[in-house]
């Protein structure tokens, strides 16, 4: 693991950020962020927790109610974020570091693709903020009648580990653009960068209180802004699990609106008429890109049985293309997995495709000594009832399976209880028109993988999750419909 | 003011007779498997109308094993929206064909008047499914613009299974608002009306199989509510729920929805809306206007503008006139074309609502007007007006439910603001005044999914409808109710030697 002379940035903020400052927690609390390169401490962060989570909703609580935020005009607030996302453009190296420690993703991914994005994030959402329409209705009476798209309140966004800076303006760009005030929970791995934001929110000039940032874990700070009587909506990405918890602490509490995106076993359909070296590195990109550390990853590969064998062998080959390495190495293709739990995890379910009989292609072991590097691992032969098949991994692990027609293709991507994304690898169109149709997935890929856009909405069927994040969709989770009623007399026509 | 009303109407409109009390599963009733039944109770008299069917866990296993298979293979969801359309078409032509039955049903069922019933809400559901119907063939995905050489586009699918668990109010509008936009965009369902008022659900499933809906597709399971309705809930094979009822209830189907298998839910709770009622009003209309706020329905009906709050200017006026005019109102039997007020739906809520009205007594407040029963059978009710109360009291902060306002005076508009937001619901408000200026400011105000301005009640098909705050999330009525029965599917590819994205 080469080290290279990008300068590994000094950690300048590691506390909460409430009302515009950064404070200590109120405990006094701190806890470790840890570096998976190397399993050493990067920092000691702020440990909030009920007390501060209430700090936090009482700033934004006020600059809701009362605050300059959601009473600036769409376009005012559009200006805002766009200074926002200049921000983020002059610190890019030093932002994708952090990412690269703190999360072992690709420094040169985040650099060149990861951070200028969110910019445009900011830039997107900006360009929306002036454009949140109501309608006119048409109604059946003589009644003047329209609706308009008010700001839902104070939201808390709970955030992920895996893709850390990307999350964090997934949610808070739209919300901010619909003039919401916010209260983020990073991720417990990953808590480094939301901090750097928040300190640039407040340099683009987003007022105190708007943006708030409590670092902690799920189950003291997550579980507060769940289960809290004056927070208006939640917005979740992450697991399965929590998700449900979310929910129920919702309902437990102020009955507050929810949206979960969640896990995910997404399939990739690879048809005969394929040229097979694409479809081979399309497949090993679905389940290599930021180690598998995603929730759209095409973890089941489908081939069609004409072109499998070719597909197998080329694909043990190509995955040797996939280096695992330290995230500033430019060689490095594959980071470590973010933390001890996760590796485990990931070892264990190896262990289990072993033992269920699936054959081993590459891979199947750690990488190096030291970190939690994971060898990009491809099991051939697997078996539908395998749990590595059924349940989430979330790490280099792809499951390869053969199929005859196309209509055991889609029986086979629907079979499971999941629905965030499909791929479909095909030169037909009316293969591509049908298969599409048929697989149950908030999002499908034909002939490519992770195209995701900021125009795209991008959420789950079944249980992947409600709610859509991305595209002008997503903008409705921040806001809520109000219709007003007027009666009209003497009116010409309706 | 009250009439002679107990059942023994001295009109000669037939009590229809009770054909439909069996479940519906899969085009068919059916007993529960259980054999079970349970009483549905007449509230004028208190007498047992019919026995139903009581569906109970394993009733809904089997509707949803239908549904499932009507949605995952059958024809409902794979016709062309115009083809559904077609069909809900003639649902709704059949439900104008038996009006008169329909309203009396709901009258002797949940103590609705059955005037209004024949002339407005039976023939507003018929319209209710006519305009889904036109919305069928309209349901539009959208071409994205992205932001590299890729096409991408969103479909707008059915969300598959859907669960409806409707209250006991307003059966039939209930009812309709939501299986119209379900069966638009192409779902299959399991209705479970609520046990007060299970007879109207009944019948529309045996004219929905009239109209040529496909088995499977429209499921009805008459039952309770904590063994239906939570089998409903919890169903790991349902892929949404809507319900519309109280706020504790709604609170366990969110619960149970996130234990089993995360379906998503839309939730249409309680109110406490706010009626405000500004110097420059006509004294006279805003009075009536504030009495229909709260003795509509017999006051059963979550935007009942349940807090009535007057401008000092008109404020004794208004007081005097309010309690001349809630002297006047009629209550009597749902069949006497003279009614203007039923009997509230059962024993439970019209002891739930009495005792309101002694707390409200016991808190201080000044009964105005009413306060007792009335009628020497049923659960009738008389109009009920406290003044001098307080915001903290139980009358003020409480949804009732029941014909009882509560009447506040206010000096400015800050102040009427500021009281019409203390609250936690955020269903409706209303205001009355002539000012423009006052009328968009306040609106923009109050926090809450409807706004009446110099109207109250004005529900259309084509106006979106739900709760801010505790009162829920997700909208009836509208295109936009649509949403909650569709899912979006976005699908994208690269493309290659285009001219332009």
């Amino acid at each position: 693991m080469s080290e290279n002379n990008i300068s590994i940035p000094e950690i300048k903020f590691t506390k909460l950020f409430i009302n515009g400052e950064f404070v200590d927690a109120v405990s006094g609390k701190t806890f470790e962020t840890i570096d998976p390169r190397n399993e050493e401490v990067i920092a000691q962060v702020a440990e909030g927790d009920k007390e501060d989570v209430d700090l936090a909703v009482q700033a934004a609580r006020e600059a809701f109610d009362h605050g300059k935020w959601p009473r600036m005009t769409g376009f005012e607030r559009g200006r805002i974020m766009m200074k926002f996302a200049d921000l983020i453009d002059q610190n890019i190296e030093e932002l994708a570091a952090i990412d690269a420690m703190d999360g072992g993703k690709l420094f040169s991914w985040l650099k060149s693709n990861d951070i200028p994005t969110v910019a445009n994030f900011l830039r997107y959402y900006a360009g929306a903020a002036d454009k949140i329409h109501g309608e006119m209705l048409k109604m059946s009476k003589q009644y003047q009648a329209y609706t308009l798209q008010e700001p839902i309140g104070v939201v808390g966004l709970i955030i992920p580990w895996n893709v850390p800076s990307t999350m964090f303006f997934i949610k808070v760009a739209p919300a901010l653009a619909a003039g919401c005030t916010i209260i983020v929970k990073p991720a417990e791995q990953t808590p480094l960068s939301a901090l750097c934001y928040a300190h640039l929110a407040k340099l683009a000039g987003i007022p105190d209180g708007v943006l708030n940032v409590v670092t902690g874990f799920g189950r003291t700070v997550g579980a507060a802004i769940s289960s809290h009587m004056d927070v208006d909506k939640v917005s979740f990405t992450g697991s399965t699990e929590v998700g449900r918890l979310i929910m129920k602490a919702a309902a437990e509490s102020n009955l507050k609106p929810v949206s979960l995106e969640l896990g995910g076993k997404a399939p990739l359909l690879i048809f005969n008429d394929v040229d097979v070296d694409n479809a081979v590195d399309l497949a090993l990109l679905a389940n290599f890109y930021n180690k598998g550390e995603i929730c759209v990853a095409g973890s089941r590969v489908y081939v069609q049985e004409e072109i499998y064998d070719k597909f197998v062998e080329k694909a043990a080959e190509k995955a040797k293309t996939w280096v695992p390495g330290d995230p500033f190495d430019p060689n490095a293709r594959v980071g470590p997995q973010v933390d001890k739990r996760q590796f485990d995890k990931i070892l264990s379910y190896i262990e289990h495709g072993k033992k269920e009989g699936a054959t081993l292609l590459v891979g199947g072991k750690r990488f190096g000594d030291k970190g939690y590097f994971i060898e990009p691992t491809i099991f051939a032969d697997a078996k539908e009832d395998m749990l590595i098949v059924k349940e989430e991994i979330f790490g280099p692990v792809m499951s390869l399976m053969k199929f005859k027609t196309v209509e055991e293709a889609i029986e086979k991507a629907n079979k499971t209880c999941y629905g965030l994304a499909a791929g479909i690898v095909t030169k037909d169109l009316n293969l591509a028109n049908r298969v599409s149709r048929s697989v149950r997935a908030g999002i499908i890929w034909i002939n490519c993988y992770f195209a995701f856009d900021m125009d795209c909405p991008f959420g789950g069927y079944k249980m992947s999750g409600f709610g859509r994040d991305l595209g002008l969709h997503s903008l409705k989770k921040y806001l809520q419909v109000k219709s007003v009623v007027t009666p009209l007399h003497d009116s010409p026509w309706l | 003011m009250t009439i002679q009303s107990n059942g023994h109407s001295e009109n000669p409109i037939k009590i229809p007779k009770i054909k439909f009390t069996k479940l519906f599963i899969n085009g068919e009733f059916v007993d529960s498997i259980s054999g079970k039944t349970f009483e549905t109770i007449d509230p004028r008299n208190g007498e047992v109308i019919a026995r139903v069917a009581e569906g109970d866990k394993a009733d809904v296993d089997l509707a949803v094993k239908v549904a499932r298979e009507a949605f995952d293979q059958g024809q409902w969801p794979r016709m062309t929206g115009f083809e559904r359309g077609r069909i809900m078409m003639k649902f709704a032509d059949l439900i104008d064909e038996s009006i008169e039955e329909l309203a009396a049903i709901d009258a002797i069922d949940a103590g609705k008047l059955f005037t209004s019933g024949k002339a407005v809400d039976i023939p507003s559901v018929a319209n209710m499914i006519r305009y889904y119907a036109g919305a069928a063939d309209k349901i539009h995905g959208q071409m994205l613009k992205m932001s590299r050489p890729f096409q991408a586009y969103t479909l707008r699918e059915p969300i598959g299974v859907v669960g409806h668990i409707i209250p006991w109010n307003f059966p039939s509008t209930m009812f309709f608002m939501k299986v119209a936009p379900a069966l638009a965009a192409g779902c299959t369902m399991i209705v479970k009306p609520a046990e007060q008022t299970p007879l109207s659900a009944l019948y529309y499933a045996h004219l929905a199989k009239l109209a040529g809906i496909p088995d499977g597709v429209l499921n009805v399971v008459t039952g309770y509510g904590s063994t239906a309705g939570a089998a409903i809930s919890s169903h790991m094979d349902i892929d949404m729920v809507s319900f519309t009822g109280s706020t504790e209830v709604g609170r366990l189907v969110m619960q149970a929805a996130a234990q089993s298998n995360l379906k998503p839910v839309s939730l249409e709770l309680g109110g406490k809306s706010p009626l405000i009622i500004f110097n420059d009003a006509d004294v006279d209309s805003a009075v009536n206007l504030a009495l229909l706020g709260i003795l509509y329905n017999k006051g059963e009906i979550c935007v009942a503008g349940s807090r009535v709050y007057v401008q000092e200017g008109i404020y004794d006026e208004f007081v005097r006139k309010a309690a001349a005019k809630a002297k006047t109102w009629v209550v009597g039997d749902p069949f006497d074309p003279r009614s203007q007020q039923g009997p509230q739906v059962d024993k439970t809520q019209f002891d739930k609502i009495l005792s309101y009205i002694e707390h409200g007594k016991r808190e201080g407040a000044t009964l105005l007007t009413g306060g007792k029963p009335c009628c020497e059978k049923g659960y009738y009710i008389e109009p009920t007006i406290f003044t001098d109360v307080k915001e903290d009291m139980l009358v003020v902060k409480d949804e009732i439910f029941g014909p009882v306002m509560s009447l506040m005076k206010f000096e400015s508009v800050e102040e009427a603001i500021e009281r019409a937001n203390n609250t936690r619901y955020g269903l409706a408000a209303g205001i009355v005044t002539k000012d423009l200026n006052l009328a968009n400011r306040v609106s923009r105000s109050i926090r809450a999914g409807i706004i009446w301005i110099n109207c109250y009640f004005a529900f259309d098909n084509d106006c979106p409808y739900g709760g801010y705050k505790m009162s829920g999330f997700g909208r009836d009525n509208g295109l936009n109710s649509l949403d909650k029965y569709l899912q979006v599917k976005s699908v994208v590819t690269p493309i290659h030697n285009s001219p332009w994205l």
